[in-house]
């Protein structure tokens, strides 16, 4: 899979929320790696990361999962994922998982250090420090946690926006605080995590930010779908997706123009 | 018998405190404007603060590794001080003792300073029923008492109750106030609280206090607070009862020393609390005042079955209640929610060692696992991975619902199968997008109430992203 010898390679886990419901933040992170110079591959044995077996006790399945996910990229030079929470999934908790298989040990562990989030391999790993692309609006950007506490994904994604011409960052209060989404959280226990995902809807309205960002589909799902619910019209679009250029596809949520 | 167990009803309970307008007031201003803020900013204040929390940790670590020795030996200096040391193995057995200790003292009125343990384990509704009147003297719980309530927040125990509420219930009580005083402000309160109780600490035949540290190498047990109700309750009366659990055990004063300067300001945000009260067995005869009698009773109700486990490491825990105060769901429904009588992430991990997973298994389950609670606890405690590992022994129980089993049990079918996974994907989120049509979002959607309820789903966008980079790396 090397087609140079100076090439990087990258698995893409485009994770199961982009492949399902929002493809172009895929391809938007495909774009932004090939412009920083990455060969980008995307294995087709690929599902989801195996959360919501983790987090739900099912070790055995969670494990079963990760390793088909290690067997379909541990041979690429990184494994990049557009979500800090799957990204964390595989980084952190696979080898946790697999810590006591003696034939799997070891090999979580050289896969988990390939792994990172997608604005945190950018910048941290290729040392991108600007992107081509535009977006004349105020835009306000949701820490989501796993990406903010497992990884420490917090300055490289206003470090690129920062370099997005006609773009302006209006930090919100408390963007550092969980939105409620949570997984299965949000439909088990749904009241409170309506009364969580209120508190940060609030706190975005309050920025008058035109359009929402964030790293990961599963928070941006359950903000935008907040958002519509109260009526307001915040576009709402993952950080890739405008780092990328490719922000003329509608918002998540949002209201689909007709085809002309 | 014991403190009522309602758990269980974890979501019905949720609901009711969500739609509690004087709750929800009281939890935005006191932790979500309050605590948090001061808590930042004493540890900003402090460049050590960090390496102080790996210190206590390892503190900690090293007792709980070998606690029966230390436990050990505070008992030996307890009783080389000339007081006692009681081994209660349950929340029956620890009543019990108390029980005891006050009809031997002849007592018909205990005063109580703030104990969390005594809460675990009932002990005032136990007191009452067997004749003796017991009385608590820190004005949140003496507030709560009044009100037939247990604490909301293991620091803050009236935090639900607003000023007008306090003034009702005291209207209500203290029948000798007169109607016209003014109560409406906190200081009015206090002073209120303050005299009616200044009576009741003099009168108190046992006084009854918790422990925050219990010191092996000297068989001083600490406490801290701000009101210096503790102090009157444990020199003031005969007898003073301390009710700690077993984890409360340090090696030394130092070591104490060294977590108190993490407690307070992970807590309110204050350097030191306005009383550490150090207490080391009875009345000396050349001391002014104090006890007659010093009792500890050491608390297991099933700390020890945890150590060495993974869930050993919930025992580091000194109760400052950092994790809940920063946790998104406490912040939603404050502590009663939960059912039992620690709240919040540490309580979603304790209770269920304690009343069972079969009851609990909501606590542990009702996290978004967001990670903040771990990031300010001064013990470092994993509290997430602690929550999973009961989410592991509710699955492997089976104490999940029988739908949730099966959604997860389709879901997993299909992830562990690439290719079919891909197949059923690319037919159905092309249908699902044609379904939700131009308005690109559903508002309410079959087996899909859980997320409609509330907010709108967004509707995909269409082919997949596998069928999409397929079809253009590949032609198909």
């Amino acid at each position: 899979m090397n087609s140079g010898p100076e090439k990087t390679t990258v698995g893409l886990f485009v994770t199961c929320l982009v492949d399902l419901m929002r493809p172009s933040v895929g391809f938007a992170a495909v774009k932004l790696m090939e412009d920083a110079g990455c060969v980008v591959e995307v294995p087709a044995a690929q599902t989801c990361c195996g959360q919501p077996a983790f987090n739900s006790g099912d070790r055995g399945n969670a494990r079963v999962i990760a390793m088909q996910v290690i067997a379909a990229f541990e041979a690429y030079d990184h494994v990049v994922a557009p979500s800090g929470s799957c990204a964390g999934m595989l980084k952190l908790h696979y080898p946790e998982l697999l810590a006591d298989d003696p034939g799997w040990s070891a090999r979580a562990e050289a896969f988990a250090a390939k792994v990172h989030e997608l604005t945190s391999f950018l910048v941290d790993v290729l040392g991108v420090q600007a992107v081509s692309a535009d977006y004349g609006e105020t835009v306000t950007y949701h820490d989501s946690c796993s990406g903010l506490r497992e990884l420490g994904v917090r300055d490289q994604p206003r470090l690129l926006l920062d370099s997005v011409e006609g773009l302006s960052l209006t930090e919100m209060e408390n963007a550092d605080v969980c939105c409620g989404f949570g997984g299965l959280f949000c439909v088990k226990y749904s009241d409170i995590s309506n009364a969580i995902v209120a508190k940060k809807t609030d706190k975005i309205a309050a920025t008058g930010a035109t359009t929402l960002l964030a790293g990961d589909l599963g928070c941006l799902m359950n903000m935008a779908g907040k958002l519509s619910r109260e009526g307001r019209t915040v576009a709402v679009r993952h950080v890739a997706e405008v780092l990328a250029g490719m922000a003329d596809e509608t918002p998540i949520g949002g209201e689909r123009k007709a085809k002309g | 018998m014991g403190v009522e167990i309602t758990s269980p009803n974890f979501k019905a309970n949720a609901r009711e405190a969500l739609d509690d307008n004087s709750l929800q007031k009281a939890l935005g201003l006191t932790v979500e404007k309050g605590f948090i803020k001061k808590r930042r900013l004493a540890a900003d204040a402090l460049p050590e603060f960090e390496a102080l929390r790996d210190a206590a940790r390892d503190i900690k670590n090293h007792t709980l590794d070998h606690l029966d020795l230390y436990i050990e030996a505070f008992e030996k200096k307890v009783v080389e001080n000339g007081g006692h040391v009681h081994f209660a193995e349950d929340a029956a057995a620890a009543r019990q003792i108390a029980l005891d200790i006050c009809r031997k003292a002849g007592a018909r009125t205990v005063t109580k300073g703030k104990s969390m343990i005594t809460e675990e384990v009932g002990l005032n509704d136990f007191l009452q029923e067997n004749g003796i009147v017991p009385i608590e003297t820190d004005l949140g719980e003496y507030i709560i008492q009044l009100r037939g309530e247990h604490p909301s927040h293991i620091i803050a125990p009236a935090i639900h109750v607003n000023k007008a509420q306090v003034e009702a219930e005291f209207r209500r009580v203290h029948t000798a106030l007169p109607p016209d005083r003014d109560l409406r402000e906190p200081e009015s309160l206090l002073a209120e609280a303050r005299g009616i109780l200044r009576d009741r600490f003099l009168a108190a035949d046992v006084g009854v206090t918790g422990a925050n540290f219990c010191v092996a190498e000297t068989g001083t047990t600490i406490i801290v607070t701000n009101e210096g109700n503790g102090d009157l309750t444990q020199t003031l009366p005969r007898v003073h009862v301390v009710f700690a659990s077993i984890e409360k055990i340090v090696p030394t004063l130092e070591d104490a020393s060294q977590i108190l300067r993490v407690l307070a300001r992970s807590a309110t945000g204050q350097d030191m609390s306005v009383y550490t009260t150090f207490s080391t067995g009875p009345k000396r005869p050349e001391d002014p005042d104090g006890p007659e009698e010093f009792h500890v009773i050491l608390l297991d109700n099933g700390r020890s079955a945890l150590l060495g486990t993974p869930f050993q490491e919930m025992l580091r825990c000194i109760r400052c209640g950092a994790c809940m105060n920063h946790c998104p769901v406490y912040q939603a429904i404050g502590g009663h929610a939960y059912g039992w009588v620690y709240p919040g992430p540490i309580g979603s991990v304790l209770t269920p060692a304690v009343i069972g997973i079969e009851q609990s298994m909501h606590l542990p389950s009702a996290s978004t696992f967001c990670g903040r609670c771990e990031g300010v606890c001064p013990m470092r405690i994993p509290l997430p991975k602690l929550m999973r590992l009961w989410r592991d022994k509710a699955h492997d129980e089976k104490v999940v619902p029988t739908a949730q089993r099966f959604g997860l049990g389709l879901w997993v079918l299909l992830a562990r199968r690439p290719k079919l996974y891909h197949l059923a994907m690319s037919v159905g989120m092309p249908l699902l997008a044609a379904f939700a049509g131009s308005r690109g979002r559903f508002r309410s959607l079959p087996f899909a109430g859980g997320w409609t309820r509330h907010r709108d789903l967004p509707a995909p966008q269409g082919r997949t992203f596998q069928q999409q980079w397929r079809a253009r790396r590949f032609g198909r």
